[in-house]
């Protein structure tokens, strides 16, 4: 069956005459935002003392000083710099630059946002960063299983299913014989769905989004069985033991870096690991290089001798494992039982931060710490209690993501082939 | 190609159709039959797979079936499933004739479904044909500025619709939350979040209510049909579905054609919105009366394996939503009467799709179980080129 459209894979064909209003709205709105931080951040946090930002817990042994900052000047800065930011847009524009200045002046605002949130209290900036690391980490996965599979033409709706599915094989198989076991069922899992993916893309021609979207909804139907048929009565089967966070003696006890990146569970290591490992074989190896070129244009590697499906098979094996192992910190990484439809559409988000990260892997776990950190500041707010309603804080983090995307003008491209299936001549 | 089978079927020159051939009758019947039979079987042995015994797994296939035509009661729930999917599956299929991938029909269902409850309780006391459809075209009026913004986004600024529908997802699940906390939904003296009932002037009504008043089939289902004939007319027949279809089957021929494909994306996103709202409007006029949190329940969501079913034709989109209508019901009768979660209808319809989108899947299954009687060679010679499916 095929659909009347490959609806992903014509953004790079589509006409390419989307300057579009965005330039004409930034310099307003950046004007607007100066003026806004101004009022309310400004006129609201004066008076009420400064913000402290604490980077060390009291009994670190390498401690540094809290941070204070004087909260109204801070968010007066910030509009000024916004401020000029928005004339400057208007009078000469930014031309290349302008998706940099638009992220930066959004870090500026949520800055000041923090900045008047603290006024007269104190708020662990470490502590932050922490949660912002560990929420990114099934984002990034996702983002990267996306990738692997993308860039050899094979779309990857299905990467939701993957991480499901890898959550579910982590809390059955580490139950039953312990976590490190229990990881590599959840990485098997995700491989055998990548294989089922690709057996449907590439041996059965089926059209790349019904097939994710196929593995989707058997996944999400096949665990929910199993958890509210089995699990409910056997809690036995469910119940696996959580990897801990590793001490590492030295480099653990740096102030801030420590409990940021070191001391965390594998999952974070992992993810660091997969984002260097798969930069580096995508774009410094010949199998890199192949793959890639089996995204971009199927006929000519096919000319070239390189096996389009095998290749094909491979990369979204790869995929899925890796999604498995995101998969895993749902379970094995936080709370150690499975819950039915417990990813909540992380792997769309982790979708969303591949296209966002421009089908890089850098990018893309950019892209997941951005997603994290709004994820986790919302949680960290709700103790400094702000005015607004903790609703629309949980909303920011999206309609940020759709400001940024927007302002991305055209510059995000797919693989070319992709969402095409491709036969031998 | 084309000219080489006029050619040499002459009966298509005349506009006749050419008697179906096995192909077809397989494509068409056999293999949408072997599909839903097969995931039925495969079903059963997930059941006795995890640990359900043989007579159980019995009872649970013959409540399944019991419960979603085995009745008038059981019709009546198979519909009041089927409608809002088929709205919403044909708001998604619209996208796909656009080259749109909506995943947003969730986040549409819910701003509709909040405006029709707002509709339905605040605007109390005017007559039932004002109301009702004063409810309905509230509810399709947020649900399509919900998709519109996202098709505005992608036609100016290029934001690809996928994020920007995902993303429109979450802002509604959180807008909903907040609006049930807040006092202009709530019902007073309740802290629940819950929101007001709505009056019974813009109640969808039940077409069976004479019949038995437990029969929930409402007029939701008269609407899915009307809106069934009015996209197939609108897809088929009008200017606009051929710059939808042509936007989506190559934009930059339709952009050289003269097609404002920038419009067309803002125009189909924007009647997709209006289609999901009006299934969300469909729950809660016709099936829950009030608004909680996250009342769409994933419908938005199964509604893409309908349209993806239906082939993103309107009458496809119909029968898998009837198909999919049928397996709820039955799925809920199956729980209650067999104890065996509802979670396994999600497989079944993944099974089915699957099926269904991969014939080539059953057709090995069915030649290797029937092998096939040896061709005419009438019928070879005819078809020398489609055989090998390439031109010479």
């Amino acid at each position: 069956m095929r659909l009347p459209v490959s609806p992903a894979g014509d953004v790079a064909t589509r006409p390419a005459a989307v300057a579009g209003p965005l330039p004409s709205l930034l310099g307003p709105g950046l004007l607007a935002s100066g003026l806004l931080t101004a009022a309310v951040f400004g006129l609201g946090s004066a008076g009420q003392g400064p913000s402290v930002f604490r980077l060390s817990r009291p009994n670190d042994p390498l401690g540094l000083p809290d941070l204070a900052v004087p909260a109204d000047l801070v968010c007066y800065g910030v509009a000024i710099v916004l401020a000029v930011l928005g004339a400057w847009q208007m009078l000469h524009g930014f031309r290349r630059r302008r998706s940099l200045v638009l992220g930066a002046s959004m870090a500026l605002v949520v800055a000041a946002f923090m900045v008047w949130a603290t006024a007269g209290k104190s708020f662990s900036l470490t502590g932050l960063l922490q949660a912002s690391v560990v929420h990114a980490v099934p984002i990034a996965l996702a983002g990267i299983a996306g990738l692997l599979s993308e860039r050899v033409a094979v779309m990857n709706i299905a990467v939701e299913g993957m991480l499901l599915a890898g959550a579910f094989a982590g809390a059955l198989v580490g139950s039953l014989l312990g976590g490190p076991l229990g990881l590599v069922a959840a990485i098997a899992a995700g491989a055998a769905l990548g294989l089922v993916l690709a057996a449907l893309v590439v041996a059965c021609r089926v059209d790349q989004i019904i097939a994710g979207v196929v593995v989707n909804i058997f996944v999400l139907g096949a665990t929910s069985y199993v958890s509210s048929q089995v699990f409910s009565q056997h809690r036995a089967l469910n119940n696996a033991p959580v990897f801990r966070a590793i001490d590492v003696p030295l480099l653990g006890d740096l102030p801030v870096i420590g409990p940021v990146l070191v001391q965390q569970t594998l999952f974070v290591h992992g993810t660091l690991l997969i984002v260097a490992a798969s930069s580096y074989y995508l774009f410094r190896t010949r199998h890199g290089l192949r793959a890639r070129s089996v995204g971009e244009h199927p006929r000519a590697a096919d000319t070239l001798g390189i096996d389009v499906h095998r290749t094909q098979y491979l990369n979204v094996a790869l995929a899925g494992m890796v999604a498995g192992f995101g998969g895993a910190w749902f379970t094995l990484g936080s709370v150690g039982r499975f819950d039915s439809g417990m990813t909540g559409g992380l792997g769309f988000i982790g979708l969303a931060a591949m296209i966002f990260g421009r089908w890089r892997p850098l990018g893309v776990l950019f892209a997941a710490l951005i997603f994290g950190c709004a994820d986790s500041l919302q949680q960290k707010l709700a103790i400094l209690k702000t005015p607004i309603p903790s609703e629309f804080l949980a909303m920011a983090p999206y309609l940020a993501t759709i400001v940024l995307v927007a302002g991305l003008v055209g510059r995000a491209r797919p693989p070319a082939a992709i969402g095409k299936s491709y036969r031998r001549q | 190609m084309s000219t080489i089978d006029r050619r040499q079927e002459p009966a298509d020159a005349r506009g006749r159709r050419a008697a179906p051939s096995r192909d077809e009758v397989e494509s068409l019947v056999l293999v949408p039959l072997v599909a839903i039979l097969a995931a039925l079987a495969l079903g059963a042995i997930g059941m006795l797979a995890t640990g359900v015994d043989l007579p159980t797994t019995g009872r649970a296939l013959a409540a399944l079936a019991a419960g979603s035509v085995g009745s008038v009661g059981a019709l009546s729930e198979t519909l009041t499933a089927a409608a809002p999917l088929t709205l919403a599956g044909l708001g998604i299929a619209l996208g796909f004739r656009a080259g749109l991938f909506n995943i947003g029909a969730e986040g549409q269902m819910l701003v509709g479904g909040m405006a029709a409850v707002l509709v339905g309780f605040a605007a109390a006391g005017l007559p039932a044909w004002i109301h009702l459809p004063l409810a309905l075209a509230a509810a399709m009026a947020a649900g399509g500025l919900w998709g519109g913004v996202a098709g505005w986004l992608r036609a100016a600024t290029g934001a690809h619709e996928v994020i920007s529908t995902i993303m429109l997802n979450f802002v509604a699940l959180r807008l909903v939350d907040y609006l049930l906390r807040s006092g202009l939904f709530r019902s007073p003296g309740r802290s629940d979040p819950v929101s007001q009932s709505i009056a019974p002037s813009a109640e969808l009504p039940r077409l069976l209510a004479w019949l038995d008043p437990n029969l929930r089939v409402h007029a939701g289902v008269l609407l899915a049909l009307a809106m069934v004939v009015l996209m197939s007319w609108l897809l088929f027949r009008t200017k606009l579905g051929f710059e939808f279809r042509a936007a989506g089957a190559s934009p930059s021929a339709a952009h050289y054609a003269g097609i404002r494909t920038g419009a067309a994306i803002v125009a189909a996103m924007t009647l997709a919105g209006a289609l999901a709202g009006l299934a969300g409007a469909n729950q809660i006029l016709g099936v829950l009366g009030r608004a909680t949190p996250a009342f769409s329940s994933n419908l938005g969501f199964t509604a893409i394996a309908v349209a993806l079913l239906g082939r993103s034709h309107p009458v496809g989109v119909l029968l898998a939503g009837l198909l999919f209508g049928a397996l709820e019901a039955g799925g809920r009768q199956m729980q209650v009467s067999a104890g065996v979660s509802v979670d396994l209808v999600a497989i079944i319809q993944a099974l089915i799709v699957a099926f269904i989108a991969a014939p080539v899947i059953v057709r090995t299954a069915l030649g290797w179980a029937f092998p096939a009687r040896p061709r005419p060679p009438v019928a070879a010679a005819r078809h020398p080129i489609d055989r090998n499916g390439a031109v010479p």
